[in-house]
């Protein structure tokens, strides 16, 4: 996961903001002097978003009706949905692009339950009073701050396939010498799991602070009268802090699963440096990326881009139903 | 919630939370380690943790060896990435917050429209747009500004702010105004000021997302001569032979910066990337 960035999301529960206050209209004449300085002010921020968000989206949508390619002396044809069709029907374009779709979807159904989990438990360990709490809270928080550039390097060591890589050579220990060196991230089973297991390790303590933050807001009457009722430790789990951290859960799983499509910079890292197996890890980014970049054809890595982006639409447009039905009861 | 004071059972706390802090630490202690080490005692199976042979050879051969034009020089690639945070973190923090306060407690017509457009916007991850703006600004490749101006304007920093500023209650700007205000100075005197809290966490966010922003310099980037440092990292590791000891204190040069901000302003991270997601 590329270190944070907070996923387009509507946070739980949120109200879409209200319209100014009354205070902005005591006298006449306020309205008008607003008006300039408010456009004024949002103008430059507008500006960019429109320059750099949203005339190239636009943009993207065009470019994949066409055939376009980068250096070409050609220049660009209307293709038509051509790109679209090949993605999904032309074997040797659909074929690598729906192993990535493949791929980011086994991503992201290992990652979405396997990291919201560990994070709630982690974040549940993390609840209590001792002294030195705020130190293990950052130790678990701190591989959020490396950039995935590194975390790929480190774990490209841990897990090198010579017998004197760290995760071999522990096995290695552990079994008493029957275990032989593996290849972690060259064989086609392993890769996925390695990267999995690095992109959860460095995404982790995010999820966990935000759950942290949703469990600290759980009264804590509600854990002394469910003591009053002698509720065991698992039914006050079940019946207090899960109901108490529903959309903040709900949140968590949805902002990880848009995360979770966008993964790039360890894949691409570990291919092009570390034997990283590139069919089993190739993902919907990784693809638009080479395609636009190492085979010039832009029309076809715009085609890509705009199905990325529709994947990731329903995915917060999903997110924001579940939470808004979350909360109503 | 540990309400006993029997010191055997606060010992087992510290037991349950130390393994599997221990654990997820050790691929940081690896690196630490692993960057005084020579090269050839890193990738040699446990005893890259031994605390054997240690020196600053392998950070006096980074610098030594990226220090020519043929290499290109650490310090070049240090300065990039620390110019290219910095105009994107303080120039968002100006533009997004001046925009957010613009939309949401000033009157004008259209404010409306543009609001729900830059929520719209925040819809579109920067990955949907990378490879248009690659190719829209191909003819601009390997230029310092293509790097950090398209990142300045973000509609994610805009809905964090406007979330902050809604919550002002209206009598501070009236109070404002009758002293005679216009909005500009009611903004940054009095509003300013009374935000530390989501200025220092979208500024944290924006930080760490710019410093180790990776796709945009691998698409736009490919002279040493203005390449930030998280991409040096990925060209550095991906050479043959590989340099281990020099990899890694590369590595540690690389997030040390952000380590010392983290140790500094940790408090502030962790509460910065909790309110910036969830308040209820």
């Amino acid at each position: 996961m590329t270190t944070v960035n907070p996923a387009p999301a509507t946070p739980a529960g949120r109200k879409p903001i209200p319209p100014p206050t009354s205070a902005t209209r005591k006298r006449p004449g306020r309205r008008n002097r607003d008006r300039a300085h408010g456009m004024l002010m949002s103008a430059p921020a507008l500006g960019g978003l429109i320059a750099f968000v949203g005339v190239p989206f636009v943009y993207a949508v065009v470019l994949s009706f066409h055939n376009v390619r980068l250096g070409s002396p050609l220049p660009p044809r209307f293709f038509g949905i051509e790109q679209y069709r090949r993605l999904f029907a032309d074997p040797d374009m659909s074929g690598p692009f729906l192993r990535a779709l493949l791929n980011n979807l086994t991503f992201a159904a290992v990652v979405v339950p396997a990291q919201t989990g560990l994070a709630l438990a982690l974040a549940i360990l993390l609840n209590r009073k001792l002294k030195a709490i705020g130190v293990f809270r950052s130790l678990f928080f701190m591989p959020v701050v490396f950039p995935m550039a590194l975390v790929a390097v480190i774990w490209r060591l841990i897990l090198a396939r010579s017998g004197d890589g760290l995760l071999n050579s522990a096995l290695d220990a552990v079994s008493f010498g029957n275990w032989g060196a593996f290849d972690w991230l060259g064989n086609g089973l392993t890769a996925m799991a390695s990267i999995i297991v690095l992109s959860i390790w460095q995404g982790v303590g995010f999820q966990m602070v935000i759950l942290l933050a949703g469990l600290q807001q759980i009264p804590g009457e509600l854990y002394e009268a469910a003591q009053l009722d002698r509720a065991s430790r698992w039914q006050q789990f079940c019946h207090v802090t899960l109901p108490g951290i529903r959309g903040t859960l709900v949140f968590v799983a949805m902002l990880t699963s848009v995360l979770s499509f966008r993964v790039f910079d360890q894949v691409y890292v570990l291919v092009k440096g570390g034997g990283l197996d590139e069919d089993a890890t190739r993902t919907v980014m990784y693809q638009a990326v080479t395609t636009a970049f190492d085979q010039n054809n832009i029309g076809q890595a715009s085609a890509i881009t705009v199905v990325f982006f529709l994947i990731v639409v329903a995915l917060t447009l999903i997110q924001r139903r579940v939470v808004r039905t979350g909360n109503e009861d | 919630m540990a309400r006993t004071r029997n010191p055997l059972r606060r010992l087992l706390d510290y037991a349950v939370l130390g393994v599997p802090a221990f654990l997820f630490v050790l691929p940081v202690l690896y690196l630490i380690l692993g960057s005084f080490k020579p090269s050839d005692e890193v990738l040699n199976g446990l005893s890259g943790f031994l605390p054997t042979n240690l020196s600053f050879d392998n950070y006096t051969a980074v610098l030594d060896s990226f220090n020519s034009d043929a290499t290109g020089y650490f310090w070049r690639f240090m300065g990039i990435s620390l110019l290219l945070s910095t105009v994107v973190v303080l120039g968002g923090l100006v533009i997004n917050s001046m925009a957010a306060y613009g939309l949401t407690r000033l009157r004008w017509k259209g404010q409306g429209a543009a609001f729900t457009l830059v929520l719209l916007l925040m819809l579109v991850p920067f990955e949907a747009v990378a490879v248009p703006l690659f190719y829209l600004f191909n003819d601009q490749r390997n230029t310092i500004y293509i790097q950090a101006i398209p990142f300045i304007a973000n509609a994610f920093s805009i809905y964090q702010f406007a979330t902050f500023f809604r919550a002002i209650p209206p009598s501070i700007e009236e109070a404002a105004r009758i002293d005679g205000a216009g909005p500009w100075r009611t903004f940054f005197v009095i509003i300013v000021p009374m935000s530390k809290p989501v200025f220092a966490s979208v500024a944290i966010l924006t930080f760490l997302t710019q410093w180790g922003s990776f796709l945009w310099p691998v698409l736009m980037v490919s002279d040493p001569a203005v390449r930030p440092l998280p991409l040096q990292m990925s060209v550095f590791q991906g050479q043959m032979p590989v340099d281990w000891g020099q990899v890694l204190a590369f590595g540690v040069l690389l997030v040390l910066p952000v380590l010392v901000v983290f140790a500094f302003f940790q408090r502030w991270f962790v509460q910065g990337v909790a309110s910036s997601a969830v308040k209820g």
